[in-house]
């Protein structure tokens, strides 16, 4: 597929073409908790919710051990995948934090983001790390 | 004849909603941007315009995979607050404005720019948060409502220039409402934030600061910047910027700046709002 000029930006997922096919049933599972009725369900048996989605097992398994990188990598969508932290009742810090390289605790990821954010420096491009 | 009296900018972050519904804005953390929001709500009680256009993007709300247009206008009598997983955002029912609403419809396809019309719109807190930010917590808003949502999650995105010339055209459309309203227009979202992957949490001061310096004084330079300069520079939901610049092209080509906020963090977000007067 064609390789696109943000490719060598590192740690980013971008919902293009490439992101949306990988990630199609994934991405409507995920969606499906927008509804009361869809996160009852869920709640009750993941897997059983899960299986009326067309998702792969490897997308299933990164959901049920909340595993929100490896759910990037298998299409999910950033916005998408907040549905669930939601539904566990979890701040968003807390995926933030699962997600970097090194991985962050919620505290760690807070106090990086009040020293003023992950800085861009070394962080715009692959090359930069090497 | 309707006239557009200023323009806002305002990130959108949804932690800001919740702090207010939750009652945590006396909290340290939230304490110094709420501060920060006293000027610009002072501001707003004094400038309360007949309708707002606020120039928001849905988050898997309202559009998904199964569906998602580029442009979409707002043309019902009311938006009720969405369930974006955690149950509606307890604020006020947003009030539309049909009439505007479709002038702009009719208006911006003449110009032919292929709007998507939607007769039901849920709306996420791309477009409640800016009005809490704007207006505290009424029992009903002050103004009436067009929701623009744009596409900034899933790629192909608009250009940041054809967002521009967007704006450009909304500022005729609007010039050309034959009745005699005041009109606001916001661009929300951004500034600069990366929510996903290994590098979630980026943050780049000095980018924020030169586009909202530009937004000012030279906004065909925030128009030139292509999308990767975005992802590249400000977070690959930092793209969101792009919003800004359909605020920035409906006003006149010199504004003056009124007020100016920047506050890291807010959540992983770096917070910024603009208010830009027409002189």
């Amino acid at each position: 597929m064609t390789a696109r000029d943000y490719d060598d930006v590192p740690g980013t997922y971008v919902l293009d073409s490439r992101q949306y096919r990988r990630g199609y049933a994934l991405n409507m599972f995920l969606m499906s908790l927008n509804k009361a009725e869809g996160r009852d369900e869920f709640a009750k048996d993941e897997k059983a919710y899960m299986s009326k989605f067309k998702v792969t097992d490897a997308q299933m398994d990164a959901v049920l051990s909340r595993d929100y990188l490896e759910l990037l990598k298998l299409g999910a969508n950033v916005y998408y995948t907040f549905k669930l932290v939601s539904h566990d009742k979890q701040p968003p810090q807390v995926m933030y934090g699962k997600m970097s390289n090194p991985e962050l605790s919620f505290d760690e990821f807070q106090a990086m983001m009040m020293a003023g954010g992950r800085p861009i420096e070394g962080n715009r491009s692959k090359k930069e790390q090497g | 004849m309707a006239k557009i009296i200023a323009g806002m900018g305002t990130s959108h972050v949804p932690g800001v909603g919740a702090a207010m519904d939750n009652g945590k804005t006396d909290e340290a953390y939230w304490k110094e941007l709420f501060a920060g929001f006293a000027p610009l709500r002072d501001w707003h009680k004094q400038n309360v315009p007949d309708v707002n256009i606020i120039v928001y993007n849905d988050h898997a709300t309202y559009y998904s995979l199964d569906s998602y247009s580029t442009f979409t206008i707002g043309v019902a009598e009311e938006f009720q607050p969405a369930d974006e997983g955690w149950g509606p955002r307890k604020v006020p029912v947003v009030k539309g404005h049909p009439e505007l609403a479709w002038h702009l419809v009719e208006q911006l396809m003449a110009e032919e720019f292929d709007m998507s019309v939607a007769g039901s719109l849920d709306v996420d807190h791309g477009l409640t948060v800016p009005l809490s930010i704007a207006y505290d917590q009424p029992q009903e808003w002050p103004t009436a409502v067009v929701p623009l949502c744009v596409n900034v999650i899933q790629h192909p995105l608009p250009t940041a220039l054809r967002c521009y010339k967007l704006g450009q055209a909304i500022g005729r459309a609007v010039a050309s409402f034959p009745e005699d309203i005041s009109v606001g227009i916001w661009g929300t979202g951004g500034l600069s934030h990366q929510l996903g992957g290994e590098r979630a949490g980026v943050i780049n001061a000095e980018f924020d600061t030169a586009f909202l310096d530009n937004l000012v004084s030279d906004p065909e330079a925030n128009s030139r910047l292509s999308h990767t300069d975005f992802i590249r520079e400000a977070g690959c939901e930092g793209v969101e910027m792009i919003m800004w610049n359909v605020m920035r092209g409906a006003l006149n080509k010199q504004v003056k700046e009124i007020y100016r906020l920047y506050h890291i963090p807010v959540s992983a977000t770096a917070y910024g709002a603009i208010i830009l007067e027409n002189t």
